[in-house]
């Protein structure tokens, strides 16, 4: 993974020192609380509900076990001994003082990590593939451009202040997409153009909130070399032309619909002309410096184990059968496996790891997958190099810190927002629905019968809890100030990108765990076969066996 | 109010005019309306010439007119409002401004580091704020990844 140079390395200490004179002069009131307010967000401090929310940055996700030790350090000693994991693949902290964040900054610069730019109206975390680096179907490992795009993004002088938030993510996997690049600000996809030349293409204006989009493309093909160059044409179109009137139509995705996406295309075109050829030209050797931080691990030679991965998911011992046939898919190298580790337990709220099991985590990674964990943006985690004669261990060591659950990619591993408990956005709580859910689908073959579905939950049309891109989304709304949730299906993040739609009038918390199961036992009616998974179920029945399971003929 | 220009504390020679007040002698700095409708009579006043332009003038449409003047003058209207960087940086970078770049209005010194990045050399602080702790600011990052108008080249060629 990236390790810090001399100069990587004293941006984050300058930074923790800035921030602890910032917060010094917000307590001898030298700073307004309106001035302040951004400058904490920009360092992922949030006011929430009750407290104080830090949010550290996991750049793409990917930790070493020596920073998630630093976070279960953190989560003990400055916190109420739990962090909980964020579709961003990040790590918030809900407890926090004011105080303790500028000693939090320092531990966080100790390890190579801060929390710059995990919030305000700035260039956030940038994201990939979960399992980059590690898959068969990918043209190349992501990791290094959304690393080369982190570096470029970090205290951008010129992108400090944006009309809005701006989130990106990479991918590199032209069948499947896990990062969800139709959904972002900026959607960058590693593609191979006719010549088999290796570049971007660049999509703009996706985006969920209160007026979800589709991206569209901006560039079909970007030569690799102008990557930043063309990042930073669209900002610049963006910082001019981004309503500020209105934060509700503030985000880029408003302004490539105003104008058009041939408009919208032109002026950054127009744009780059200008500076594609200056010294933000991204040299071969700056590329390669950065790879080398994500050459592969010293993977041993194995024979393949394909089948022998097929075989340990029938094991006779279902718990594990069922956790490899659900949680465990092939690596690229012959005798590992990739693991998703489900924080997603009927006891506990959707992604929250305890202290203890930050620190067990990252004990099993440093045995089991070259000391280095990945946090997904449906809030697992991932150990994505572990060798499959090792499995059978892992599973039993997960298992005995109550991390081994078989739900990984099923009804029970849905993404919730903060909701109700946490956040003054929010109408309705997200996080007690979520934990019903996964106790309703408790039974293991009823689950694996289902097949593969994602539930999305938010708490309010912000939609943090990405609802609209849920297979089954679930909104919280308020009527008459009581939580009811509206039920949407047909939802996709993937490739074959898709908003859900409302089937009808809103559930009161009691009925809303019953929905979700009543549409669940009608796909199972309808579907052709159990190959047909649930979308493509809904895609080709249409809403109205759902509408009619859920409501009857009126 | 301070003025810090170069990273100092100075005396400002420059006074604001507004529209329909007659500019006094000395150097002046005049609506971006009032420079279209006077501008050869003040160019030919003794006096240095400055324009100020609001945040939501757009580089490429007044980069010709005000790139040889002075001074040019960027309205912070609230400092959360970021149009003024991309502004700064266009004139400088693509209009080759060498006259004097100012940021006025909600001007903090939280936000001086990037403005410096982007071309300003020269802030109008807000009334009441501290201005000798404000200059720290320029000194609050020693390393910075990505090119700016202070010097173009990315870390990665100066590594």
């Amino acid at each position: 993974m990236y390790q810090y140079d001399q100069y990587d390395q004293r941006i984050v200490e300058e930074r923790s020192r800035q921030f602890r004179g910032q917060v010094q002069r917000r307590l001898s009131g030298e700073i307004l609380e309106d001035e302040f307010k951004p400058l904490r967000l920009q360092n992922g401090l949030y006011m929430q509900l009750h407290a104080y929310m830090l949010r550290v940055a996991v750049p793409y996700g990917l930790l070493s076990s020596t920073q998630m030790r630093k976070l279960a350090h953190i989560a003990r000693t400055y916190d109420k001994g739990y962090g909980h994991l964020t579709t961003r693949q990040n790590m918030q902290f809900n407890w926090p003082t004011l105080e303790g964040v500028a000693n939090i900054l320092d531990e966080l610069a100790s390890v190579q990590m801060h929390a710059v730019q995990t919030s305000g109206n700035c260039i956030r975390n940038t994201t990939s593939d979960q399992f980059a680096g590690v898959t068969r179907d990918e043209l190349e490992d992501p990791r290094p451009y959304a690393e080369i795009i982190r570096q470029w993004s970090t205290f951008h002088p010129e992108f400090a202040f944006l009309p809005r938030k701006f989130k990106i993510a990479v991918n590199a996997t032209p069948d499947d997409d896990r990062a969800a690049v139709y959904f972002h600000d900026i959607g960058v996809k590693l593609v191979e153009n006719g010549a088999g030349e290796r570049g971007f293409e660049v999509l703009a204006g996706g985006g969920l909130g209160r007026t979800p989009h589709i991206g569209q493309t901006v560039r079909k093909f970007l030569p690799k070399e102008h990557l930043l160059s063309y990042l930073e044409s669209i900002l610049r179109v963006y910082n001019q032309f981004g309503r500020r009137d209105n934060k509700f139509k503030a985000r880029i995705k408003i302004l490539v619909n105003a104008l058009g996406i041939e408009e919208f295309s032109r002026r950054v075109e127009e744009e780059w002309e200008q500076i594609k050829d200056g010294d933000m030209l991204l040299p071969e050797e700056e590329i390669e410096r950065v790879k080398k931080h994500f050459a592969p691990h010293a993977y041993e030679t194995l024979p393949d184990s394909d089948s022998e991965l097929a075989a340990l998911a029938l094991d006779k011992d279902r718990a594990f059968g069922n956790w490899v046939k659900n949680n465990v898919r092939p690596h690229k190298v012959p005798g590992y496996a990739s693991v998703t580790i489900s924080v997603k337990d009927k006891e506990i709220p959707p992604g929250d790891l305890s202290d203890y099991q930050m620190d067990q985590v990252a004990d099993l990674a440093d045995r089991y997958s070259f000391g280095e964990m990945r946090i997904t943006h449906t809030q697992n985690l991932v150990l994505a190099d572990v060798k499959v004669s090792q499995l059978r261990e892992l599973h039993e060591k997960l298992v005995a810190v109550n991390l081994g659950n078989a739900n990984a990619n099923h009804i029970a591993d849905m993404i919730t927002c903060p909701g109700l408990d946490f956040c003054n956005l929010a109408n309705a709580r997200s996080i007690p629905i979520g934990m019903r859910i996964i106790d309703r689908f408790d039974d293991i073959d009823y689950m694996n019968d289902i097949g593969d579905v994602n539930l999305k939950i938010s708490g309010c049309i912000n939609a943090c809890g990405h609802h609209h891109v849920g297979n089954i989304g679930i909104l919280g709304i308020d009527k008459q100030g009581v939580e009811h949730y509206q039920l949407m299906l047909g939802g996709s993040a993937g490739n074959d990108a898709s908003l859900g739609q409302i089937v009808g009038p809103a559930f009161t918390q009691d009925e809303i765990v019953g929905a979700v199961d009543t549409v669940l036992q009608r796909y199972l009616k309808e579907r052709e076969s159990a190959d047909e998974t649930f979308i493509h179920c809904y895609r080709r029945v249409g809403m109205a066996p759902f509408k009619e399971a859920l409501y009857g003929d009126n | 109010m301070a003025t810090i220009r170069d990273g100092k504390i100075v005396e400002d020679t420059w006074q604001h005019v507004a529209d329909g007040e007659a500019a006094p002698e000395g150097d002046v700095i005049v609506t971006l309306a009032r420079l279209r409708q006077e501008g050869e009579a003040l160019r030919a006043r003794a006096g240095k010439l400055g324009v100020r332009v609001g945040s939501d003038a757009i580089a490429d449409e007044i980069g010709d007119e005000v790139k040889d003047l002075a001074l040019v003058a960027i309205e912070f209207p609230k400092y959360v409002d970021g149009r003024g960087y991309t502004i700064a940086r266009k004139l400088r970078d693509r209009f080759k401004f060498e006259g004097e770049l100012r940021a006025v209005g909600n001007v903090l010194r939280d936000q001086l580091f990037y403005m410096h990045r982007c071309g300003f050399d020269a802030y109008e602080l807000q009334e009441g704020k501290d201005a000798e702790g404000a200059l720290e600011a320029f000194q609050e990052f020693s390393v910075t990844y990505q090119g700016g108008s202070d010097d173009p080249r990315p870390l990665y060629r100066r590594r």
